[in-house]
């Protein structure tokens, strides 16, 4: 059996936008930019894709630009955001949680010049309004807090995180990395006051190499990719027309049938945490309940290295993370697991559960059942 | 401009009747060798000298200079330009268009160096050397004669055609792979074993690997960097059977079983009998180790006594006397060190005592590994019946 829990990390291709994406592969394979038929034909894909992501949010689909990924639309809210608005100010407020492709661009803007405000979490990873409150200033031209923490699931306040925003300052953008929050919430931007919202494609059932960001209309960004001018000068470069066509249906069948979906994935990890509760050794982090991720489980197993139980479940064909990895030179503890104050020895022994809607309870119970045999044996064996 | 390379070898020269096999080895590595640049290429021997010809309308100048660096037995490797005998004011010719073209610059000091193997070629070497000198002079105006440390040593040799080359690229020297049996390599994916195989490759040894894998403990892609650097090793030693045994329940069954700060040495003393083990059944006359005295607690003159002890064949450890810096000096120069460098995950630490002992004593750890005796058998027939054998082409 083979229980693949990485989902997090990325998705199978769900059948539909494969057979998308192998049409205009090998069929409608034409440049959107050329003036002829086969030209047009892609650009009809492209448009389309549009309309079904823009459903999706209740947005209009011209406030969307198609990336190569969650990467690339972080950086592009990030950099573009703040070069483009630098007289609002140089000051930008983040969380200490964020994926590294927040937090990068973020340092090399500190390195041109910028302010960063990093604020700090709970123990459940969980940000405080009153310190965002705090936070923020006339000068504020940027705040950029995740929907969903990809380590541990815990979902941010971003509804009232963003009426904290404009009522302090309505000039300061508001961006959500919300990569592994679409598909997984209804997200309304212009109802939550969202300014820029990242989004990657291979989260959600998509291909890998495609994703969007969200601009509200009359929100200035620079381009951080300069050439042909495609995508109104905002993302040059031919667009990956398979890809977005893929993504719109993608987006699309995410949202199908939604609420049974998420009911799902809330029933699998209550299963799998419920499983896990009777191991000894074994804790889970963070909430649990339903004001958590549907599809992410941060799970600590005392005494055995992260890698050490990934490659154990990995003999049984069972898939996870590990939350940090433990490498020969090169030690990467996690940000948000020592941001949520975890003590090193449990966060070297921490890894990652996330499951998708093609997970099933018997994948869950093969899992639980695996970790309950491997946890007790490998605990037998630490450094002395 | 090149059409050929002059091959020199240096030590293989000297090693008397059997002195073809030698030559007859190194031409079938530098044949192999060349498999791996762009262009046909043929390889002749005449007259004690190996040349290697361009066959092919096109070929890779720099890849073929690569390619033979990686052969062992070459200590030079000189593109040179092959003309036929037409007259000594032709060879001045030939001489002078070759300056034009291998130094545009047209400014330099220059010596000639003729040599005279055809002895009834009407000029004498040092009237060649000074007849060829004034044309030069002539033809090249900015260029001066320096015999003592000329920018250009112009090589002149008369035989059945004349060859011209002034460049010699150094190659790596010892003796060409095959002439010099089989070893065993116990590779892991530091920094020293493989720095330790090429060494031994060097002396013109077969060379066959061990790795010893323990999952989940290490990972898959542990196991691929070592795949990696056996291949590094390779473009040297030539193809490689890498034998990947899997050690963990050996492994664990010591940790319950033994004082945890002598895991280290009995768990290389069973890795010791593992690759003896492999290398007899492979034909091989010894063992090839990256030990060097006193780097870590298991390579003290006590702890390498005590791994050695449980070998019958002989362990080569070429760089026992080696400093850090000098392996690591070798490791980038064979294009190693990059990929020993990389991260990843080993959780082996688990095993590695906070304290080993760094002066074990034989009849202690003899008297501990008893306490293996009711399993360690089938263990280490388990690891045998299970290895994995992975052909590593250069």
């Amino acid at each position: 059996m083979e229980a693949y829990l990485d989902n997090s990390a990325t998705t199978r291709c769900s059948e539909r936008a494969a057979a998308v994406m192998t049409e205009l592969l090998c069929g409608g394979y034409g440049n959107p930019s050329s003036l002829h038929n086969k030209g047009k034909e892609a650009e009809d894909a492209i448009r389309k894709a549009r309309g079904q992501i823009a459903a999706t949010m209740k947005i209009d689909g011209k406030e969307l630009i198609f990336t190569s990924g969650g990467t690339e639309s972080n950086n592009l809210a990030l950099l573009g955001g703040a070069l483009a608005n630098q007289r609002q100010g140089k000051h930008i407020v983040t969380t200490e949680i964020e994926h590294p492709s927040v937090q990068a661009p973020l340092d090399v803007l500190e390195s041109l010049g910028y302010e960063i405000t990093r604020l700090p979490v709970d123990a459940d990873g969980i940000l405080s309004l009153e310190e965002l409150r705090q936070a923020l200033r006339p000068d504020t031209v940027l705040v950029s807090i995740m929907m969903v923490n990809n380590e541990i699931g815990a979902v941010e306040p971003i509804a009232e995180a963003a009426a904290v925003i404009h009522e302090a300052n309505p000039d300061t953008l508001f961006h959500v990395d919300a990569i592994q929050a679409y598909g997984k919430y209804r997200i309304y931007p212009k109802k939550l006051g969202i300014d820029l919202l990242s989004v990657s494609g291979h989260k959600i059932h998509a291909p890998k190499g495609v994703g969007f960001l969200y601009v509200r209309d009359r929100v200035k960004v620079k381009p951080t990719v300069y050439g042909g001018g495609q995508q109104k000068g905002m993302r040059s470069g031919t667009e990956n027309v398979p890809g977005i066509a893929a993504l719109g249906t993608a987006a699309e069948e995410a949202y199908e049938d939604f609420d049974d979906k998420i009911a799902h994935l809330y029933a699998l990890k209550e299963r799998f945490i419920a499983g896990v509760a009777n191991i000894p050794g074994v804790t889970v982090n963070g909430k649990t309940g339903r004001d958590s991720a549907p599809h992410i489980v941060s799970v600590t197993a005392e005494d055995v290295r992260s890698e050490v139980l990934l490659h154990s479940l990995e003999e049984y064909g069972i898939y996870v993370s590990a939350g940090s990895a433990c490498s020969s030179n090169k030690p990467a503890p996690s940000r948000t697991l020592l941001a949520i104050g975890m003590e090193k020895r449990r966060l070297e022994c921490t890894v990652r559960v996330s499951f998708s809607v093609h997970t099933t309870e018997a994948e869950v119970d093969y899992a639980v059942e695996k970790l309950g045999e491997i946890v007790p044996f490998r605990r037998r064996f630490t450094r002395k | 401009m090149y059409r050929s390379f002059l091959i020199k070898y240096a030590e293989i020269a000297i090693k008397g009747k059997n002195r073809y096999l030698f030559e007859d080895a190194l031409v079938r590595q530098i044949d192999l060798a060349l498999r791996k640049a762009e262009g046909e290429f043929s390889v002749r021997r005449e007259q004690g000298r190996i040349y290697v010809d361009v066959q092919s309308e096109r070929f890779d100048y720099d890849e073929t200079v690569a390619a033979l660096q990686c052969v062992f037995g070459i200590v030079g490797i000189c593109p040179v330009v092959l003309v036929e005998d037409a007259g000594f004011d032709r060879l001045a010719e030939d001489v002078i268009s070759y300056l034009k073209r291998a130094y545009p610059g047209q400014a330099f000091s220059f010596k000639v160096n003729a040599r005279r193997a055809r002895k009834n070629y009407p000029m004498e070497s040092m009237e060649i050397n000074a007849a060829l000198g004034e044309r030069i002079l002539a033809a090249f105006p900015g260029t001066r004669v320096d015999v003592h440390s000329p920018e250009v040593m112009l090589h002149v040799e008369i035989r059945n055609q004349i060859n011209i080359y002034s460049v010699v690229i150094p190659g790596p020297g010892g003796m060409p792979v095959g002439t010099n049996g089989k070893a065993m390599l116990l590779l892991s994916g530091g920094i020293d074993s493989p720095v330790a195989g090429y060494m031994i490759a060097k002396r013109g040894v077969t060379i066959d690997a061990v790795y010893f894998h323990a999952p989940p403990y290490t990972s898959e892609r542990a196991k691929q960097k070592v795949v990696d650097l056996a291949g590094i090793v390779a473009r040297y030693a030539g193809p490689i059977d890498l034998h990947v045994v899997n050690f963990t329940d050996i492994q664990l069954y010591i940790y319950e079983q033994c004082p945890h700060e002598e895991l280290t040495i009995i768990m290389r003393r069973y890795m010791m009998k593992l690759a003896e083990h492999f290398a007899k059944e492979r034909g091989c006359l010894g063992l090839i180790t990256g030990e060097s005295i006193g780097q870590v607690a298991s390579q003290t003159m006590q702890s390498l006594a005590a791994t050695n002890e449980v070998c019958t064949l002989p362990v080569y450890r070429p760089l026992i006397g080696f400093d850090k810096q000098e392996i690591v000096g070798i490791s980038e120069r064979i294009h190693a060190y990059e990929t020993s460098i990389l991260p990843y995950e080993d959780c082996c630490t688990i095993f590695v005592a906070k304290h080993p002992v760094t002066k074990p004593s034989l009849h202690v750890i003899r008297n501990d590994e008893r306490k293996l005796a009711e399993k360690i058998d089938a263990l280490v027939q388990e690891a045998i019946d299970t290895v994995e054998v992975i052909h590593i082409e250069p």
